[in-house]
């Protein structure tokens, strides 16, 4: 495993090579792209895209907590929370390269 | 949201792109994710989340319906953690 962390710049960059706008044009679409599923999940919309993942937002109910070092009850307010669920064709896709290079290392 | 819909607010937004364009730029993002993770990758977006791989220990698990232990393989899942920023806009937009 390299261990490499993808940030914006390398997505930017990704569509700088892949359709060929600007750099300064390629971040700035990232950018609202980001902004747009944000936006969408902040009003309560699941945003689906497929073959890639689903975003949905949860509502939790307050529940009591613990505070592990203490062991203290503590009340865990209710809040909204967003949860990721990956496609079949993301997760396929992982395992598979997974699996192929777990193969190539036994070899 | 679907992804089609996604694709035609950024297209408002952008009269200058061709709808085509557009559906590039976002399959672009998605597969370069996609990408990162396959091949072991870390996908940190500040104030979005990051996209991260977990490895699952193959283990023994059982079939719930008889009971017969089963091997079940070493598996790597994609996970997400929510970034700050938008955990915190999730609980004040109200």
């Amino acid at each position: 495993m390299s261990g490499k962390t993808v940030t914006r710049a390398d997505l930017a960059e990704a569509v700088y090579r892949k359709v060929g706008l600007s750099r300064t044009e390629s971040a700035d679409l990232v950018e609202s792209v980001l902004d747009e599923i944000c936006d969408a999940i902040v009003r309560g919309e699941s945003v689906k895209l497929s073959s890639f993942a689903t975003f949905q937002v949860r509502d939790k109910n307050e529940r009591i907590g613990r505070n592990p070092k203490t062991g203290e009850e503590v009340p865990i307010l209710p809040r909204r929370v967003m949860t990721f669920k990956a496609s079949n064709v993301l997760k396929n896709r992982i395992l598979r390269s997974h699996n192929q290079r777990k193969a190539k290392a036994a070899k | 949201m679907i992804k089609s819909e996604l694709v035609q607010i950024i297209a408002n937004r952008n009269p200058h792109l061709f709808l085509r364009d557009v559906e590039n730029i976002v399959s672009a993002i998605f597969e370069e994710i996609t990408d990162a993770l396959a091949a072991g990758n870390r996908v940190e977006l500040r104030g979005f989340g990051a996209f991260s791989v977990k490895n699952r220990p193959a283990r023994t698990g059982r079939n719930p319906r008889t009971g017969d232990a089963v091997d079940v393989d070493e598996k790597w899942v994609p996970f997400f953690k929510t970034g700050k920023e938008l955990r915190e806009r999730l609980n004040n937009a109200k």
